[in-house]
């Protein structure tokens, strides 16, 4: 049976599909089949962060209305053969997605697929809300700043009471906080708030720390999930967390500023 | 629902005796199930006349809920009424579920007929009488963090919280609260009046608290109680937060 994990924060720009791209990708290039979809309906951007924007056809809500079969909606990632995207549609809106329609793809998926990953739209109303309905696991995304985690401490509260496994009485979602943008600069400086700062508000899992970095930008631009910048910190920060999803245990890095010295000088080249 | 117990026959002068009144009431009639739509249109409906509604009997009219065979969360429902000063004690319409689970409220069933008048008899333990309901019978336990934007009503008795409680949360309850982490959110203990509620905390950083309506906001703690293990409780009837 496949795992389906949310992408989720609550607020904008706060790097959700930055981070389903290179979740989905990391997993895939693990040999996990994965199928990533854009949940964003009318805003579309996953298939840019994915570099597939010139293949899509089809889109997730053609299939909800049977307009196209699963398969001729899926586009299958050039440079991983275990990846699979599914755009969101750019045409129409969020209440599209309807509940029926969601689950049906979704089972359909979990057929052939072992993740599943699901790129939530920004807010608390329905798009999000179909995003995390069905999830098994969801990774909260929170930037290390005041609104962003009450934000994500709200989904978080949504998650536990308006998902399917909190309606039936399931064992409940499995949370993770993965922190992005994160400056340990201005950390020191007391501009941003801390890792602790924010886990201890959240009381949740930390399952990666992802630096604020130019790769991040640069990689999205040219369609490329950042994960595949191996040279870069966020990069590997990206890989890292996918590591720790899959249980294995890797200590957190990127927490440290940068010391302006020839050490930096030796490593950063 | 009324008694009419007779005390004819004793020889000391009447205690008291049942008669019939008609009150004039407002009515809260109920449009949707959405609890957060209604606490937002009512503080503003509030917040434009606050001491009209202090004190004010109200009566739920459900004729007008138009979720049929919805539940209602009269916990919440309830919780902000007197929230706001109001005295909600009966129900008007509503199918049969709405009613027990109004009646676990211990909201009275009045008639369906508009032109019945309320009864005399309405819940007289609404606002007094609090010494058989603060016992801790109906001792809610949460365990876990509460999020932003959740509210947990601890219904007649008291309400504890096994872990922290974010900014932007709502803990009421008719008895004491109790948080066994930080307490970000909103405290607001003795709901139907209790000045003896308390409420007691590992690391106070909340919002704003209160105890029977007396409440302070986050400015006016003093910083020293800030992060502090506290107790917060009526003197006189004056809120004070004292270190544990």
């Amino acid at each position: 049976m496949a795992r389906i994990i949310v992408i989720t924060s609550g607020k904008g720009g706060v790097g959700k599909t930055t981070s389903a791209a290179s979740l989905a990708m990391g997993l895939a290039q693990r040999g996990r089949r994965t199928a990533v979809i854009d949940f964003d309906v009318g805003l579309r951007n996953l298939d840019l962060i994915m570099g597939c924007e010139r293949r899509v056809v089809y889109d997730f809500v053609n299939v909800i209305n049977q307009e196209a079969t699963l398969n001729q909606a899926l586009i299958r990632d050039k440079r991983c053969d275990h990846l699979y995207v599914l755009p969101a549609s750019q045409t129409r809106d969020k209440d599209a997605l309807t509940r029926e329609g969601v689950a049906r793809v979704l089972d359909e998926l979990a057929q052939g697929f072992e993740f599943i990953v699901c790129d939530s739209p920004a807010g608390i109303e329905h798009g999000a809300l179909m995003a995390m309905y069905f999830a098994d696991d969801a990774l909260v995304v929170t930037n290390p700043e005041v609104s962003s985690v009450r934000d994500s401490d709200r989904m978080l509260g949504i998650l536990s009471s308006k998902s399917k496994r909190a309606e039936e009485g399931a064992e409940p979602i499995r949370e993770y906080l993965l922190l992005t943008r994160y400056d340990p600069l201005r950390v020191d400086q007391g501009d941003m708030l801390s890792v602790d700062d924010v886990k201890e508000i959240l009381s949740l899992n930390l399952i990666g720390i992802i630096p604020e970095s130019k790769a991040v930008l640069s990689a999205s631009n040219a369609g490329i999930p950042v994960i595949l910048d191996r040279d870069s910190d966020a990069g590997q920060a990206y890989a890292d967390m996918v590591a720790r999803y899959l249980g294995e245990d890797v200590p957190h890095r990127f927490l440290e500023a940068e010391k302006k010295g020839f050490l930096s000088r030796l490593f950063r080249g | 629902m009324v008694a009419y117990s007779s005390v004819s026959g004793s020889e000391s002068p009447a205690a008291f005796e049942l008669k019939a009144a008609g009150f004039t009431l407002p009515i809260f009639r109920l449009l949707a199930s959405d609890m957060e739509a209604v606490a937002d249109q009512l503080a503003t409906r509030v917040g434009q006349a606050p001491d009209f509604f202090r004190n004010t009997p109200v009566v739920i009219d459900l004729g007008s809920f138009p979720e049929q065979g919805e539940a209602v969360e009269f916990p919440l429902l309830v919780g902000l009424l007197r929230g706001y000063g109001m005295i909600p004690f009966g129900v008007r319409g509503g199918d049969k579920a709405q009613q027990r689970a109004a009646e676990a409220m211990e909201l009275a069933i009045l008639g369906d007929s508009h032109s019945r008048p309320a009864r005399a008899h309405p819940e007289p333990s609404a606002d007094s009488g609090l010494d058989d309901e603060a016992g801790g019978a109906n001792s809610l336990v949460i365990s876990g963090p509460v999020r932003s934007g959740q509210r947990h009503y601890g219904a007649r008795g008291d309400l504890s919280i096994i872990g922290p409680v974010s900014s932007g949360a709502e803990l009421m309850a008719d008895g004491n609260i109790h948080v066994y982490g930080a307490l970000r959110g909103r405290a607001l203990a003795g709901m139907k009046g209790n000045l003896e509620a308390r409420i007691f905390c590992q690391d106070l950083r909340a919002e704003l608290v209160a105890i029977a309506g007396h409440y302070r906001v986050s400015e006016n703690i003093p910083s020293e109680l800030q992060g502090m293990p506290v107790q917060i409780f009526l003197d006189q009837k004056i809120l004070r937060i004292e270190k544990l």
